[in-house]
């Protein structure tokens, strides 16, 4: 069954992959309420907000594990290639559009080797080196430099991530950690255009986070895009490029560090200032710019 | 009960006397009035006839072995851990399991020629073998995928009749009906499998058991194709490779010059058996380390992170059940060749537990512990038939017995499919059992 | 039309035994999360219990059928408890929280057992009870040449289907047990931190299905007048794909598929063919599952990711 890209609107080249109207219903529970951004090319993009604003769902949404009630998310994978994601298979957005993603409870194939882990996100490009398997029973040289190929490819990601030396051993034995990092090599190792993180940074400490920020740079660096959600604003502030700031299934803000974090709606979010008091903060803060402008 | 310690600390010795006094007054309860009294048809409609004898033994036993475990194993100061063989144990076991598998082989294909091997012997083997083939075949469904089929049986059944309503109608021999017949259920394999595999795993067992219960109901009504609960019978033997196993001038024996003997056919039979197991075994391992085995088992360790790396989880698992049922259609035509007679009480849902239970116990996924299992299992079972009724009983409790001590069955280490400096077994506790 | 009639309440009937039995699958997948295999065998070994209490008293000299059955009713739900609480005790606890398939199998291996456990104690035959409560609650004088009945025994099975269920909601509904198999329900880690004893509320769980099943036992033997030790297996399987029908973990769903079976296999019998009346209930399971997969009562489950 072949999909193929459908005719989506043209993006501006910067634009990677465009969030329109997302809106995300359960039940009678809106999850996400009209959500539109632009995650760009060469950029981290950083999706922030309290518990309960709808990130995770976003994210579903975008990797196609919900299907958005309304809304349109157009990805650019390259010039002549657009794929509307709303439209596509859980498996398909991974395979045709590109987008990779990690979860925010790990999930690695834990009885299976860090190996095998970053071979079955090779599974794609092997299966069709298997002839389908076909070729690869009979025992097809084809097939043999196809593994040869990928097992290289795992390689070089598990010595990028420092793991090699537990190539063999089984996923689920590794600390919290390097799972973490296992975890985003194996998104890696589909080849996408956009790789989402889920939480990178939870549970990391100090130095393990700052590993994961030299790595997130290096793979923006590589001119894979990234968008991840991340509660640890330490990481968001350092690394991102861009914010997007949810907040009750609402977008309160958008645009880049520096300006988020000014941002009297992001503020009293934060801090949990009731609905109608964030009006009243407002004006409180424009008082005090003007009077200090003044 | 064991862990309940008396609110007065006694002796070691009495506190056990006291479990056991207990667990004895339970089993009175129980053995009482089942085994007490026993309904009878007498002149008047039923009547209960005492056995109380009956109920002292069973009582007696429960108390003696139920102290003899408290002063030994369950002792409080041996603490509540579980029986498990110890890692260095379990290290050197499957050192020699890289040993046992090949000359397991060897002994298998010698077996017909060993010296004091007879008829009932070769028989029974085949029998085993018989459940090996359906044990591996399973095992790619519920071991590598990850997916609770209770209805393995259909297949096998599929497969059977598939064989003799062709042999019957058309008059196409063994070796034509053999693909057949693996291709039939394969394709029954996915239309069964397409609507349902989406279902989560205990719902998945019960559909496939549902099924296996309809695939049998109808081959029970089905009179005028299927030959109802009669079944089939005069399905014709297998030839080898055209000549046929009798005593004629045409046959088997007088081709190769030698004396006939009816052990010719069953000694045939057996390699085929053993030819069709071992290619079961070859194709699952060849699979395992193909792209498509390393989805299965990724499958069944996480299947949202499957499709999250663009596998699609629903021609996986379809695969794996269509090549299961495959494999099952081919066992189905080799029973039929063998037995020359079908009906659906061979197809019943104890055949499907039977077949899980083997890949269960043998530990999912485990090639060897597979074959294991289906030798302890069948060849155990068919050892003591004498004891007729009473097998069945031990048979239950042996099924839970060894589920309580080794829940992840006999081998439940796993091997990597591949490996870049060093192939380490993976703990079985590590290994998850699949989601649906 | 009364033909139509007669169906509706011979179905009725069957599906309040099947309801009885699917509320044992239902709590116990609801609590442990397990297809409790045995629980067919158990309803059988309720059904044997019964008639033997049965017999017994009758030996004994009670003739008055009421008093009879009442006692017949209590003492075979003690007895079958006793079962189920044994059964969980050696082949379920020492699994809890293993490998998902190990309760499975050792159920099997226990559903095995117990079945010729009963065949060696009481031997294969089919055992016929000559009818214990004779006549007719309510005839009708059909006008088609067709009587309507409604007999004493189904009245019977209806009502104690009724007050079991009552009695059961009670309990789950108003005691502190129910809270606690609720809260286990939900989170049995946390409810073991609140101070709820699991393994007291797990047992207890089985202990009621098994005397439900009983109950279901003794109906089956009233209506049919024959228990042989394979009804359980055959019944065990229709009332699991009735809690799964009605929702597994919904107690009024278990009841409610219960009856639907009943009605689905007595129509079908009735207008199209005995033979093939399981082949009818199963393909509904299969169809609801496969459109409607949490059931029609069942909380429907969102995907986590």
């Amino acid at each position: 069954m072949t999909v193929r890209p459908l005719d989506a609107p043209e993006l501006p080249p910067e634009v990677l992959l465009r969030v329109e109207h997302l809106t995300m219903r359960f039940g009678g529970l809106v999850a996400v309420d009209d959500v539109s951004f632009d995650v760009r090319r060469d950029e981290i993009t950083a999706l922030i907000g309290p518990n309960g604003a709808g990130k995770t769902t976003v994210f579903n949404c975008i990797t196609g594990f919900y299907k958005p009630t309304v809304g349109r998310l157009t990805l650019r994978r390259a010039e002549d290639e657009s794929w509307l994601l709303e439209r596509l298979r859980d498996h398909e957005i991974s395979r045709a559009a590109g987008v990779a993603r990690t979860f925010q409870n790990i999930r690695l194939f834990g009885g299976m080797t860090l190996l095998e882990n970053l071979l079955v996100a090779q599974h794609g490009p092997l299966m069709r080196a298997s002839g389908f398997t076909l070729l690869g029973v009979l025992g097809f040289a084809s097939y043999g430099r196809a593994e040869r190929a990928a097992i290289d490819k795992a390689t070089a990601w598990l010595e990028r991530i420092g793991l090699i030396d537990r190539a063999d051993d089984a996923a689920a034995d590794l600390p919290y950690g390097d799972q973490r990092r296992l975890e985003i090599a194996r998104a890696m190792c589909t080849d996408p255009v956009l790789l989402c993180l889920d939480e990178p940074a939870a549970g990391l400490n100090p130095r393990e986070s700052a590993e994961l920020n030299t790595l997130l740079r290096s793979i923006r660096n590589e001119g894979v895009a990234v968008l991840l959600i991340e509660h640890d604003m330490s990481v968001v502030m350092e690394i991102s490029d861009h914010v997007v700031v949810l907040d009750y299934g609402k977008k309160i803000s958008d645009g880049s560090p520096a300006a988020v974090r000014e941002d009297p709606k992001v503020i009293a979010a934060y801090l949990g200032v009731e609905d109608e008091e964030v009006a009243k903060v407002e004006q409180e803060i424009e008082r005090i710019a003007e009077e200090s402008g003044a | 009960m064991a862990d309940h310690a008396p609110a007065h600390p006694s002796s070691p010795f009495m506190a056990a006397l006291r479990n056991a006094f207990i667990t004895a007054l339970i089993a009175l309860g129980l053995a009482a009035p089942m085994m007490g009294l026993v309904t009878v048809q007498g002149p008047n409609g039923l009547r209960l006839e005492p056995h109380w004898e009956r109920v002292a033994i069973a009582v007696g036993l429960v108390f003696l072995g139920r102290l003899a475990l408290n002063l030994t194993i369950w002792r409080p100061d041996a603490g509540r851990t579980r029986t498990q063989i110890p890692p260095r144990v379990e290290a050197t076991l499957a050192r020699l399991g890289r040993w046992f598998a090949p000359v397991a082989v060897a002994l298998a294909v010698a077996l017909p020629f060993l010296p004091g091997v007879e008829r009932y012997t070769v028989d029974l083997a085949i029998l085993v073998l018989t459940y090996v083939m359906l044990g591996w075949g399973l095992n790619i469904v519920v071991g590598l995928a990850g997916l609770l089929d209770l209805g393995y049986v259909a297949f096998y059944a599929v497969g059977a009749y598939s064989y003799a309503l062709l042999a019957q109608h058309f008059g196409l021999s063994f070796w034509v009906c053999l693909p057949l017949a693996g291709i039939l259920a394969a394709f029954w394999g996915v239309l069964l499998g397409f609507p349902v595999l989406r279902l989560r795993g205990d719902y998945l067992a019960i559909v496939t058991l549902a099924f296996g219960e309809i695939i049998r109901i109808v081959l029970l009504n089905w009179y005028w194709f299927t030959g109802g609960p009669n079944g089939i019978g005069g399905i014709p033997r297998p030839s080898f490779f055209g000549l046929d196993f009798t005593p004629g001038p045409d046959g088997f024996a007088a081709t190769f010059g030698l004396k006939f003997s009816p052990l010719h056919r069953i000694i045939f039979l057996y390699y085929l058996i053993l030819a069709l197991a071992l290619i079961t075994n070859f194709v699952t391992i060849r699979l395992r380390r193909l792209p498509i085995g390393r989805a299965w088992e990724a499958l069944r360790e996480d299947e949202i992170a499957c499709r999250s790396l663009g596998v699609n989880t629903v021609n996986t698992k379809l695969t794996a059940f269509a090549l299961g049922a495959m494999f099952a259609g081919f066992a189905g035509s080799f029973f039929a060749t063998r037995q020359g007679f079908i009906s659906p009480e061979s197809f019943v849902f104890m055949e499907s537990a039977m077949i899980l239970a083997i890949v269960v116990l043998g530990g999912m996924g485990s090639q060897i512990g597979v074959a294991i299992a289906a030798v302890a299992m069948i060849g155990g079972f068919e050892l003591f038939r004498e004891f007729k009724d009473y097998r069945m009983i031990v048979f239950g409790a042996v099924m839970v017995g060894i589920m309580v001590w080794r829940p992840r069955g006999l081998v439940s280490s796993r091997t990597p499919s591949v490996f870049l400096k060093e192939k380490k077994a993976i703990a079985g506790s590590l290994v998850q059992e699949g989601h649906g | 039309m009364e033909y139509f009639a007669q169906q509706l309440i011979n179905g009725v009937t069957l599906g309040s035994i099947y309801g009885l039995i699917a509320i044992g699958y239902t709590m116990v997948y609801g609590i442990v999360g397990m297809i409790n295999f045995a629980h067919g065998d158990i309803f059988m070994v309720g059904a044997f219990l019964a008639l033997i209490v049965y017999l017994a008293l009758a030996a004994l000299g009670v003739a008055f059928a009421p008093l009879a059955l009442l006692i017949v009713l209590v003492v075979a739900m003690a007895l079958t408890a006793l079962y189920g609480w044994t059964v969980e005790r050696i082949a379920y606890r020492p699994l809890r929280g293993s490998f998902r398939l190990a309760p499975l199998i050792s159920a099997i291996g226990m559903a095995i057992f117990l079945q010729n456990y009963v065949q060696v104690a009481q031997g294969a035959r089919v055992k016929p009870l000559p009818p214990v409560v004779r006549g007719y609650f309510w005839q009708s004088e059909g006008g088609g040449g067709f009587v309507v009945n409604i007999s004493n025994v189904q009245v019977i099975i209806v009502l104690t289907t009724i007050v079991s269920m009552i009695a059961f909601w009670l309990i789950v509904t108003r005691t502190s047990f129910g809270r606690a198999q609720r809260a286990c329900e939900q989170d049995s880690k946390m409810a073991a931190l609140l101070g709820v004893d699991v393994d007291r509320t797990i047992s207890l769980t089985f202990v009621m299905g098994a005397a439900l099943a009983s109950v279901a036992g003794l109906m089956y033997l009233l209506y049919y007048g024959v228990a042989d030790f394979y009804i359980g297996f055959v019944a065990g399987i229709k009332a699991f794909t009735a809690a799964v029908l009605g929702g597994i973990g919904s107690l009024p769903g278990a009841m409610l598929g219960g009856l639907l079976i009943g009605l689905i296999e007595t129509l079908w019998s009735a207008y199209f063919s005995v033979e093939y009346k399981d082949v009818a209930a199963f393909s509904i399971l299969v169809i609801v599952l496969i459109f409607l997969p949490s059931g029609l009562l069942g909380r429907p489950e969102v995907e986590k990711v």
